[in-house]
């Protein structure tokens, strides 16, 4: 506990335009989804949105190099990204959920197994499988073939569990004070995100291009595209904290005991490799 | 009819707090509106979260009016069917989540960090954050009335296809207001939790903390591990509606009941979130009343886990007629049932806490002491609707909506209520006028019972919800029903006029604003002055000793 020294930061005004900007995006998206006008707003919007993070993070870093922040403070950090974290994998649990069940009982129901088997009186020839090619409605055309998992999947499988590897060395570096390894291993983290965003990218592509693999594809294509894609965004938004952690270190930011800055975007890009492994095991191999 | 603060009460001693309110360095806040709007102090955001909440009860309140009338006679009277859809969909929303969630997020603002010594919020601008996504989210969702098609009409639980495939084009935003209002949840849970394991007091153990604490916390964790979920749910909605998906559509391999199950992941969970809170409001008022320490701390803050644990198992009793296996219907039937022991521990305690105590009958006690009974009978006709063969009959019939009004509104909001007339001397310096408090709470009991209790025997009869016309034979039930809701809305208006009264002037309240009252908060000044505790005060447990003498 603080002797009193706990920071309650002065009046701020990044809280509303924060809350303004995010109303003005979902106003913007709404508009494009239902009436499909509305970019301007939404777009206005998203960089307000950003526009506020950057200026309300800018704000907490100067007030942490001006030395505002004692041990108690940290922790309060410490425990707002923990929890941070703990409620995004609730939310990719939300989806895997999704996929287990639609594999577990909703295709096989319909098939016409078990009790619950009656489903089958909607489509008698339906025949479940998965991934599942032929959805029970023939007007529905499901993918045209699915990807295999040693290839690009496996590739980037490789590479973000290498990029958590570079990342926790630059970490170490970091703690002993070795800044130049803490930039390199940094570099080279941030280097292999890209790498992944794009391979993901031309797995989009393929997907759409040659496999049929799209989101009306039937349910394996909503499932493919809601869990990958998720995790892609999560992977550019991690990749995003990593950059602006490089040109902290850049600017001799951190010390080798006070930098939790990058210690929270470490938990994070972490977070997002693990989520990927699950998605490797349940999307791709199994 | 305020106990005055007898001079050297032994109780004093149980806590020796600093108070605050020192002059240091502040800077003067901002003038006129940009104080609210800028502020990071953790005791204007509970007052914009408790005044944002009040309102929205009544627009809430004024929707259930709507339905209320065209129910008051059989045949359709003044809204047509599309429209009453509309307002009980809305109904709902609004009170979930703009009146009862946001009431006990305000009361979390204002008063844990007082509980437990902190100087503020952990998170401060987080906080106001939190806070400010609120309107921005509900003026979305009430702005969705207006649109081509009208706003939601498809019941406050949401259930695919209805919300998708036969849903009015504003679904879109109700669903992005939800995402909004989701963050704000999310943001405001982890800047409690934070709160709560960070910035106790020197020598406050998590053991000591207040019970309203306890159950906030656990609230908090409820909130991160749920608010995800509805997030995901609703996001998949919003692909299905504009992106082509068939996730809650078995035409493309889809399910429209894994939908209920994502749904009621979150929102059994999300049910108790309403309730933790009120447990622990009701924690602190019956022993300040009964002037004796809480019967059974521990198994109080056990209780309160095992409840939260157990919420995660419970979800398919939502679904027993959705055509789950004979297993599941068993297995929720099961972990239903066994909520209820918990929750008998916490009413026992209440009621042991009650036996040989010097009781008096102050605003707040009266609103706990309802609260005690009436939450009660909801509870109990939960273990009705637990039993899954009972259930197919009650099943979307007036007694679910009789149960679940019984758990909200003299459960949930009555305990707010409770909490807000125990505080109001801390927050304004003054005592609520008791006379006005008085006729406040007996309208208000009242009203709800005239309300809801007809309800229990329109569904067992037979009504079902959410249809704006009835057989005739439910006549009776429903006029009483109606009368009831009236007279509990305009009830209400008095609420508002002795909170004004309170902050205008009234009778001054001491720091100690209740003889029995032990918490920590009530060592600093009232009302509390803008900032406390930021020298963090050195807690001392109460012991046997410090108590008054029974």
């Amino acid at each position: 506990m603080s002797g009193g020294s706990y920071y309650v930061p002065p009046t701020s005004k990044w809280p509303v335009l924060g809350s303004l900007a995010v109303g003005v995006m979902m106003v913007g998206t709404g508009m494009v989804l239902v009436h499909g006008r509305g970019i301007l707003i939404m777009s206005v919007g998203l960089i307000a949105v950003l526009a506020v993070m950057a200026l309300w993070f800018r704000d907490v870093v100067v007030e942490s190099r001006q030395g505002l922040y004692d041990a108690q403070m940290d922790r309060s950090f410490r425990q707002g990204m923990g929890w941070f974290i703990f409620s995004e994998v609730m939310f990719f649990a939300a989806f895997f959920g999704t996929l287990f069940y639609i594999r577990t009982f909703a295709l096989p129901w319909l098939d016409g197994e078990g009790a619950k088997g009656v489903a089958a009186l909607l489509w008698p020839d339906f025949v479940a499988s998965w991934p599942l090619m032929s959805p029970p409605d023939p007007s529905i055309a499901g993918p045209a073939q699915t990807f295999s998992p040693w290839q690009l999947p496996l590739v980037n499988t490789l590479i973000l569990v290498a990029s958590s590897i570079t990342l926790t060395v630059a970490h170490e570096g970091l703690k002993e004070g070795r800044r130049d390894a803490t930039r390199n291993w940094l570099f080279a983290t941030l280097v292999l995100a890209v790498t992944f965003i794009v391979i993901q990218g031309v797995e989009y592509y393929e997907a759409y291009t040659y496999y049929g693999i799209t989101l009306d594809a039937g349910i394996y294509g909503a499932t493919f595209f809601l869990l990958t894609g998720f995790h892609g965004i999560h992977v550019i938004i991690g990749a995003t904290i990593l950059a602006v952690m490089l040109v902290r270190v850049l600017r001799g930011h951190f010390s080798s005991d006070s930098h939790f800055g990058f210690e929270a975007s470490c938990w994070y890009w972490h977070f997002v490799d693990v989520v990927w492994i699950g998605l490797f095991l349940f999307v791709y191999v199994f | 009819m305020a106990p005055k603060l007898p001079p050297h009460h032994p109780v004093e001693q149980s806590t020796s707090a600093t108070a605050g309110g020192q002059a240091s360095v502040h800077h003067a806040p901002p003038p006129g509106i940009l104080r609210w709007l800028l502020t990071t102090n953790h005791k204007e955001i509970g007052s914009l979260y408790l005044i944002f909440s009040l309102i929205m009860f009544f627009i809430g309140g004024i929707f259930a009016l709507v339905v209320r009338a065209e129910l008051f006679q059989p045949g359709m009277q003044l809204v047509n069917p599309e429209f009453f859809n509309q307002m009980t969909t809305m109904h709902g929303l609004i009170m979930v989540f703009a009146a009862v969630m946001p009431a006990f997020t305000g009361l979390a603002n204002w008063m844990i960090p007082l509980q437990i010594g902190a100087p503020d919020m952990a998170l401060p601008r987080l906080n106001n954050f939190s806070f400010w996504l609120l309107p921005v989210a509900f003026l979305l969702l009430l702005s969705t009335l207006l649109m081509p098609g009208g706003g939601p009409n498809f019941g406050w639980t949401f259930y695919a296809p209805l919300s998708t495939t036969y849903a009015p084009p504003s679904t879109t935003f109700f669903i992005l207001s939800l995402h909004i209002a989701g963050i704000s949840s999310i943001l405001g849970a982890i800047n409690i939790i934070a709160t709560i394991i960070n910035m106790r007091a020197p020598g406050m153990r998590m053991m000591d903390m207040p019970l309203f604490c306890w159950t906030w916390l656990i609230t908090a964790f409820l909130l991160i591990a749920v608010m995800p979920v509805l997030a995901g749910v609703i996001t998949m909605m919003l692909m299905d509606i504009n992106f082509g998906t068939h996730f809650f559509n078995a035409a493309g391999g889809g399910d429209p009941v894994l939908f209920q199950h994502l749904f009621w992941f979150f929102g059994h969970p999300e049910v108790y979130i309403m309730i933790l809170p009120a447990f622990g409001i009701v924690s602190a008022i019956i022993p300040t009343f009964a002037r004796k320490p809480l019967f059974g701390y521990a198994s109080m803050v056990y209780a309160t886990a095992a409840i939260a644990i157990l919420s995660f198992f419970v979800w398919a009793h939502h679904m027993f007629v959705v055509g789950l296996p004979l297993a599941a219907e068993l297995f929720f039937m099961y972990t239903t049932m066994l909520i209820a022991v918990p929750t008998g521990v916490k009413v026992f305690n209440w009621i042991t806490t009650l036996f040989r105590g010097s009781i008096t009958f102050e605003p707040p006690m009266l609103f706990a002491l309802a609260f005690v009974v009436l939450f009660t009978i909801g509870g109990f006709s939960g273990v009705m609707l637990a039993i899954a063969p009972a259930d197919f009959q009650y099943h979307d019939t007036y007694f679910v909506v009789a149960h679940f009004h019984y758990v909200l509104v003299p459960g949930a909001v009555f305990a707010i209520m409770a909490g807000v007339y125990y505080w109001l001397p801390k927050w304004t310096g003054h005592y609520p006028n008791v006379k006005l408090a008085q006729w406040h709470f007996w309208l208000s009991v009242v009203g709800v019972n005239l309300t809801f209790f007809p309800m229990h025997f329109a569904g067992l009869a037979g009504m079902p919800r959410r249809i704006p016309d009835y057989a005739l034979q439910f006549a009776d039930f429903n006029l009483v029903s109606s009368l009831g809701a009236f007279m509990f809305g305009a009830s209400q208006l008095v609420f508002v006029a002795v909170v004004i009264l309170c902050v205008r002037g009234g009778e001054r309240a001491p720091a100690k604003a209740w003889e029995g009252a032990t918490d920590l908060e009530w060592s600093v000044p009232s009302p509390a002055p803008l900032h406390t505790f930021e020298t963090p005060p050195t807690f001392r447990r109460h012991d046997a000793a410090d108590l008054p003498a029974p």
